[in-house]
């Protein structure tokens, strides 16, 4: 695996839990500052691609590179996943923490980095998305779109090559949808390389390389977002996407 | 074993008299308890300073003291000042005291736990203080109390034992008794250990029975 | 009365050091595991104390161990204790949401970091309660041990009794020691608990 700029290859990827088949063979890359969203039915298996891509769910066949690193068989999972970020749709915040550190505690105990500097960072990060104020406050004392926010900045503190988004935005109230998909977008264009799951069709069109379309576990259809919107190959995507557009039409 | 089984056959009306007292203990005890209790919470909630300030202190100074040693007050303690009570007496006056202050403190959280737009409510319908407590509040708080309520009976079918110390002739008393005549004291209490087990898992079934059988969809019970 | 109080503390801890590893087993271990703690579980929550005691005291030199009452009787309740200690533990480590241990995975914490770092202090804030409320009761069980003869603060008071003959002074005076401890405790777990205290875990039960 050495060709150019490759972040993540992931080639024929396969899960099952117990004998229902959720991935069937799934395959796509992404290059370094990519950013690339996925959409679908529900229980098409999006979320098990992304819990595969850093193992925390272990898929049955297929491979999944890093760079150069192949992540199926790697001896050292947690170093990898040091490397890929991972923003949950229910936050994933510790609740016991301040924002702070929430942030610190990823770069103190698994990176080992000083307390100090780990402050800093994580101070920084903060700033990046806005709530340099919030530092000190418990995720019960934040609003969902600033946790979401609290939770992107602890995956960027890590300095991870990729970041995957589950449905980031779907836990929120509309009104605190736009501060989030503010920090992504800002984030995609400062390099960032990103994987989406999310129906805000707003955010697919301009922020994103590349739509994968994905049902019953297998990718549909890929490609740039005007080729998806303006002529669909596929009479499923055209469907799926006329539905989107009638529930969260804009 | 056979040992063990030998004291069941030879002395099984001596435990199975035993047991009875036990039982009879529990139960009188857990029902004088819950009309205390309900004095007690109706009280630390809803009455003014002195009857909360009342209640309160009973509630914090028996929950904060031994059954044991409230039971040595009653039997001993009381004697001198001229009130003589027999072991069985003392021993179900003290359980009831001590579970009433447990089963207040349940119905209490219980009470609480309803919201206050029902008080509310029942008083915008025109009912008195009284009434709203008795018809509306009450009602609901009782039935959201049965498990903690369940749990205070087997905890009372236990701590009965305790009144052997005092004398009580119940089950630990008898166990006691047979011991002192076979010496064989391991094999007569694993013997009364079986019985106990045996008696709380049963209640223990029959309650979780029940409690399936009353619930109601929206008042959950608060453990 | 230090009698009395060293019960409660050796108590409490022998029921500390077994309810830690029965809760894990509880949780983590395989099912004949968890079956076993069940039972031993259920069986030392349904038996009265006393009978406990007495089962260990008269029981043990059956197998060539002979313990003192005092031993007996910190063995008696720390069993006991401990049925009771790993169902707290138990429950507040269950409370502590799946998703958690997912997220520190996530940032690549091993299943070891991600527990001591991330679910045991959110665990133990939500286990201070229970366990403050289980230190109180093991303080009053400890008044059992009269029954094997120890001499702790009833035994000690009965004795005073047979010279002073003032039972009434004497017991209340030990119930106010009871008293003033189980405030005490009460207070200080209290004051830990506060201290500890964060936005989104103001757990509160009555258990008894
Ligand atoms: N741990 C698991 N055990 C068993 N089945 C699972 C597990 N995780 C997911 N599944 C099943 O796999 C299928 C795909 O689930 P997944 O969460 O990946 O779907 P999704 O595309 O993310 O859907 P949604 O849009 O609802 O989030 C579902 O049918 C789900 O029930
Ligand atoms: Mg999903």
């Amino acid at each position: 695996m050495s060709e150019e700029n490759v972040v993540l290859k992931i080639e024929n990827l396969k899960k099952s839990f117990g004998d229902k088949e959720v991935l069937k063979g799934v395959s796509f890359e992404m290059k370094k500052g990519e950013t690339k969203v996925i959409i679908g039915p529900s229980g098409t298996g999006k979320s098990t691609l992304l819990a595969c891509i850093n193992m925390l769910v272990v898929p049955n066949g297929g491979k999944i590179w890093l760079e150069n690193e192949e992540v199926t068989s790697a001896k050292n999972l947690n170093k990898i996943r040091q490397e890929i970020g991972f923003v949950f749709q229910d936050f994933g915040l510790f609740s016991h923490l301040t924002a702070l550190k929430n942030i610190m505690i990823g770069l103190t105990k698994v990176k080992k980095m000083e307390k100090e500097a780990a402050r800093e960072l994580a101070m920084a990060e903060l700033k990046r998305v806005g709530l340099e104020k919030e530092a000190s406050l418990y995720p019960a004392q934040l609003s969902g779109g600033q946790k979401q926010r609290v939770g992107i900045a602890r995956a960027l503190a890590m300095k991870p090559k990729i970041i995957l988004f589950d449905e980031p935005t779907s836990a929120l109230d509309p009104e605190l949808i736009g501060e989030v998909l503010s920090v992504m977008k800002n984030l995609a264009l400062s390099g960032m390389t990103m994987l989406v799951v999310t129906h805000e069709m707003g955010f697919a069109r301009t922020v994103s390389d590349e739509i994968i379309f994905m049902e019953n576990g297998y990718i549909v259809e890929q490609s740039s977002p005007e080729e998806m919107f303006k002529n669909p190959k596929n009479q499923r995507t055209k469907e799926f996407l006329f539905k989107l557009n009638e529930l969260y039409g804009e | 074993m056979e040992k063990i089984w030998n004291i069941a056959v030879k002395y099984w009306p001596k435990l199975l008299e035993g047991l009875g007292v036990t039982m009879e203990m529990t139960l009188i005890s857990v029902v004088a308890g819950f009309l205390i209790g309900i004095v007690l919470a109706i009280a630390r909630v809803y009455g003014n300073k002195f009857f909360y300030g009342l209640s309160t202190v009973i509630i914090e100074i028996i929950r904060g003291t031994p059954l044991l040693v409230q039971l040595f007050i009653l039997y001993y303690g009381l004697p001198p000042l001229g009130v003589n009570l027999s072991p069985f007496i003392a021993a179900i006056i003290g359980f009831a005291i001590n579970s009433g202050c447990y089963q207040a403190e349940y119905l209490r959280g219980s009470i609480q736990s309803i919201s206050g737009t029902q008080m509310k409510a029942a008083r915008s319908l025109g009912m008195s203080k009284t009434e709203a407590i008795m018809q509306i509040i009450m009602p609901q708080a009782l039935r959201r109390v049965i498990p903690a309520w369940t749990n205070e009976f087997i905890y009372l079918l236990k701590y009965t034992s305790l009144a052997y110390i005092v004398g009580a002739p119940e089950l630990m008393a008898q166990a006691k008794f047979i011991a002192s005549r076979n010496f064989q004291f391991f094999e007569v209490y694993l013997v009364v250990a079986v019985i106990y087990l045996v008696v709380v898992l049963l209640f223990t079934k029959i309650f979780s029975i029940l409690e399936k059988k009353v619930e109601i969809p929206g008042l959950e019970w608060v453990r | 009365m230090w009698v009395t109080l060293q019960i409660t503390f050796f108590t409490l801890g022998l029921g500390l050091v077994l309810a830690l590893p029965i809760s894990f087993g509880q949780i983590y271990g395989n099912k004949l595991l968890k079956a076993i703690i069940a039972v031993y579980e259920k069986i030392l929550r349904s038996i009265p104390e006393l009978v406990i005691l007495f089962l260990i005291f008269y029981g043990f030199p059956r197998i060539g161990v002979r313990f003192s009452p005092f031993a007996a009787v910190v063995i008696g309740l720390g069993l006991r204790s401990s049925a009771y200690q790993s169902q707290v533990f138990r429950g507040a480590i269950n409370s502590v949401s799946k998703t958690q241990m997912r997220a520190a995975r996530s940032l690549g914490m091993s299943n070891f970091q991600g527990f001591v770092f991330i679910v045991l202090p959110q665990a133990l804030r939500i286990a201070l309660p229970p366990w403050t409320n289980e230190f109180t009761i093991v303080l009053k069980d400890s008044s059992l041990a009269y029954a094997l003869g120890v001499t702790e603060i009833l035994r000690q008071g009965g004795y005073i009794i047979a010279t002073k003959h003032e039972p009434m002074i004497i017991y209340l005076t030990v119930a106010v020691f009871y008293f003033v401890v189980t405030i005490v405790i009460n207070k200080s777990l209290g004051r830990v608990e506060k201290k500890l205290a964060i936005p989104g875990f103001d757990v509160k039960e009555t258990v008894r």
